[in-house]
């Protein structure tokens, strides 16, 4: 009975994103206030009821119903409370449901907090973002319905869950993301609502600024944690694979940081108006294209879940509506978006101009890479794959141009900046950077490597180039606290932002030229020396798990022939799947972390054994984790919320009287 | 913007989704055998249920399948009721794919056993020389022992209809 109100919640949820996607577009179309006045409780409306939806499915989990079929895949008696929780989104329909309820949850806060935009232009963007709704309502009530049961024989136990999802990363890993992708749809509807309207100035880029700066931060997030989780979980050490499906996440992240500078030339200076546009709709269609990607089966990937071809044509045929329709959209109206003003060849506009093309051109290279094997594949040129080698040749030349872009850009002016004497603390910075970069290696490498030299340079370069710009606010406003306070949010993000990025291409750097790492045999007593590490097997026994058995190794680590610490990597095998899984022993620090996993038996006792010192890895996520702070300290500006609260005293005179 | 230039986005994305359409009839996974058109490999195992040892020379004289399955594989349990259905027309050989016997022996005493012979390969040996990357695999092979078709995964009607049949024809 309860999965019933669940699948009845899915369906009212259905019901009323056609209504809101309907009713506030043909008030705005007719003039009819009455019309538009509904967008807001219907979003409100198709929140709870997804909620409603997505608990039931969660109590689903918790009380095995089995005889709920995704819940009968996905999850077993045995597996703990915390995964049953987490299984919910462990495959293809719970994970929908979850996009679905995030879309939702999007519109409810649209709903909320969009006191200080006109009644109408809140009315449309809700109603775009009602249109996907229904696309992705109607993809799950007919290809993929999270509720379907197995009666009248109900399984007495489950399949479990797919044992590589059996970790906390895969609890806040998919949400992140999701709040990224999805957020990514506030913008779009927002550039959708103005090519409607055909109110195509600069106010809709102020308003859906905040919106897609959050949505950018939780994409930031949500990366990070799916690349920290392949690098402890998937037992390879590795923390970028290139794989189809990161990519699909890379490239909205590529376009979607293109988009937040876009904005805010079109928001302060009226500019690049009909390119913020299509970056606002090119973010969104690129995550949609991601989850066609991963959905569909076109591509190979760890993260295929549902190979169906019928599925693959739904959302192809839902891509085609939404993607083709925005465009069209937008080819209709933004060649009448006139672009008033003029900016010289060296200002902030021309450096954000710059940037926004390196950062489009890193995506479409992305995108091609990730395509090309399909594309070959249609025309008949057979199977291949591109690898990280294609990738890296084409990342590491563009991000050094970036890096430079953003040492010049925070320091120029709007408008007209020439003046030398702006980027003269540019040119020392650059030289103690080259100095600490060259001596580095030998520092701090134990090896030494030009690639290092160069990638550590431009780092400290951008690193230094953003402190500079941070102390020369400082002077401005005359102290630190006055300067915390008085200047822009967005500033103060931006900073720790760029920072971030330095944090991590340091760790990036680091890792890809200086990881020691050794493949070995070994068996109880066996040592081996890795770097200042001493490494002996103790042990070796067998552990019994909630729902696994694992084989179990016991590490000594000396440090200097002192015992540092002792580690137990695992090989589990899962009692309902059968599947093998490689659980890694990591001991992370803040210059290296040392990781040791177990790979095949190979008899008489022997296993092999990956051993690694990986320089500096944590600063990879460090970085990115800055990067997303970055993204939240911006939305914190008093503008945001001024412009709030003035609306809602004006929003109140008005229903007064009514 | 100029006034073409923005049908561009337009247009790209109108060639991306004809490849996306033609991508979702292609299997990304599938990979071209190294082995078809060749002679099956040589071999010297032991038939799982009786023990005696096999060679290719065992192997029907006859067109039939050779499915890689193992207990561990849970694909092999869904595609298990069709390849019993489908022994009733023609022989399916097993290959007992890096498997222990008991495992083995129980898996087919509880689903049921349509294999005209079982080698036993609990090394993966012959998975090797076959070029198999997993299970469940299925390969079709002539009354001369030459193999013709590989398929990867699960076979079924569809991909019997789709794959199987075609060649099947051809072959008889």
């Amino acid at each position: 009975m309860i999965p019933e109100i669940g699948h009845f919640a899915l369906v009212l949820a259905f019901a009323v994103s056609i209504c809101l996607a309907v009713f506030p577009l043909y008030g705005y179309l007719t003039s009819q206030d009455g019309f538009c006045a509904t967008a807001k409780p219907l979003a409100l409306m198709q929140g709870l009821a997804l909620a409603v939806a997505f608990g039931v499915l969660m109590y689903g989990f918790l009380a095995h119903d089995f005889s709920v079929k995704y819940v009968a895949d996905n999850s077993n008696l045995d597996l703990p409370w915390h995964f049953r929780m987490s299984a919910v989104w462990g495959a293809h329909e719970g994970s929908l449901l979850l996009w679905a309820l995030i879309l939702a949850f999007w519109g409810v806060a649209v709903a909320l907090f969009s006191r200080g935009i006109p009644d109408h232009m809140s009315a449309l963007v809700l109603s775009v973002m009602g249109m996907i709704s229904v696309g992705f309502l109607a993809f799950m009530l007919f290809t993929s319905n999270p509720f379907v049961r197995i009666l009248p024989f109900a399984p007495g136990n489950g399949a479990d869950l797919n044992p590589l999802l059996q970790d906390p990363g895969l609890i806040f890993h998919p949400p992140m993301l999701y709040m990224g992708y999805v957020g990514l749809s506030v913008a779009f509807a927002f550039a959708m609502a103005s090519l409607i309207s055909g109110q195509l100035d600069a106010t809709w880029a102020r308003w859906s600024r905040p919106w897609t700066t959050v949505a950018w931060a939780f994409l930031t997030l949500g990366i990070a944690l799916g690349s920290w989780w392949a690098y402890y979980e998937l037992g390879w050490g590795g923390w970028w694979f290139w794989d189809p499906v990161e990519n699909a996440s890379l490239i909205p992240w590529l376009v979607a940081t293109a988009l937040m500078h876009s904005l805010a030339v079109t928001e302060k200076r009226g500019l690049f108006r009909s390119w913020t546009l299509l970056l606002a709709i090119a973010a969104f269609s690129l995550s949609l294209l991601g989850t066609f990607l991963v959905r569909s089966g076109v591509l190979t990937s760890v993260h295929a879940f549902a190979n169906d071809p019928e599925r693959g044509v739904f959302i192809l045929g839902f891509l085609v509506i939404v993607i083709g329709g925005s465009l069209t959209l937008y080819a209709l109206r933004a060649g009448k978006v006139s672009e008033p003003g003029e900016f010289g060849w060296i200002s902030r506009e021309s450096f954000l101009l710059f940037n926004n093309l390196v950062l489009t051109v890193m995506a479409v290279s992305v995108l091609l890479g990730t395509l090309y094997p399909l594309l070959v594949d249609a025309v008949g040129g057979g199977k291949v794959s591109v690898g990280p080698p294609f990738f890296n040749a084409v990342f590491v030349p563009l991000t050094a141009i970036l890096i430079s872009g953003m040492a010049f850009g925070p320091l120029a002016k709007w408008r007209q900046s020439d003046d030398p004497k702006l980027y003269r603390p540019l040119i020392i910075t650059l030289i103690v950077s080259v100095l600490v970069g060259l001596g580095w290696p030998s520092l701090l490498a134990g090896s030494y490597s030009i690639s290092t030299a160069i990638g550590v340079t431009m780092a400290l370069w951008l690193a230094i180039a953003t402190v500079v710009d941070f102390k020369k606010k400082v002077g401005l406003y005359g102290g630190l606290t006055t300067t915390l306070a008085r200047v822009e949010k967005g500033m103060i993000g931006m900073w720790f932002a760029h920072f971030g990025l330095a944090v991590m291409i340091l760790g990036v750097v680091m890792v890809e030229n200086h990881t020691e790492h050794r493949d070995l045999r070994m068996g109880v007593g066996d040592a081996q020396r890795l770097g200042n590490y001493n490494v002996r097997m103790t042990d070796l026994a067998v552990i019994n798990g909630p729902n696994y058995v694992a084989d179990q190794a016991t590490f000594e680590i000396y440090e200097d022939d002192q015992l540092f610490k002792t580690v137990t990597p695992q090989k589990r095998r899962y009692d309902a799947s059968g599947m093998v899984m490689t659980e890694a022993s990591i001991d992370s620090g803040l210059m290296r972390d040392l990781y040791i996993a177990m790979g095949e038996p190979l008899g008489d006792g022997d296993w092999a054994v990956r051993l690694s010192v990986k320089p500096f890895v944590d600063w990879i996520w460090a970085g990115a984790f800055l990067m997303g702070l970055g993204g939240f300290i911006s939305i914190m500006d008093r503008r945001y919320r001024q412009k709030l609260e003035v609306k809602k005293d004006e929003a109140s005179g008005e229903e007064a009287p009514a | 913007m100029n006034r073409l230039m923005v049908w561009l986005p337009l247009c790209i994305f109108a060639i991306l989704v004809g490849f996306f359409f033609k991508g979702l009839s292609l299997n990304p996974n599938e990979q071209p055998s190294a082995l078809i058109g060749q002679p099956f490999p040589v071999f010297g195992l032991t038939d799982l249920m009786t023990g005696e040892r096999l060679t290719r020379e065992q192997l029907p004289r006859q067109p039939y399948l050779l499915n890689v399955w193992a207990s561990w594989c849970i694909t092999c349990q869904v595609e298990h009721p069709y390849l019993t259905q489908l022994s009733k027309q023609m022989p399916v050989v097993g290959l007992n794919y890096k498997d222990t016997e008991t495992a083995a022996k129980n898996w087919l005493a509880k689903l049921g056993d349509p294999y005209a012979l079982q080698i036993f390969d609990p090394t993966g040996r012959l998975g090797l020389d076959l070029g198999v990357a997993g299970a469940p695999e299925t390969f079709l092979v002539d009354s001369k022992g030459v193999i013709h078709l590989r398929i990867q995964g699960e076979v079924n009607d569809r991909v019997y209809a789709k794959k199987i049949q075609p060649v099947l024809e051809t072959i008889q």
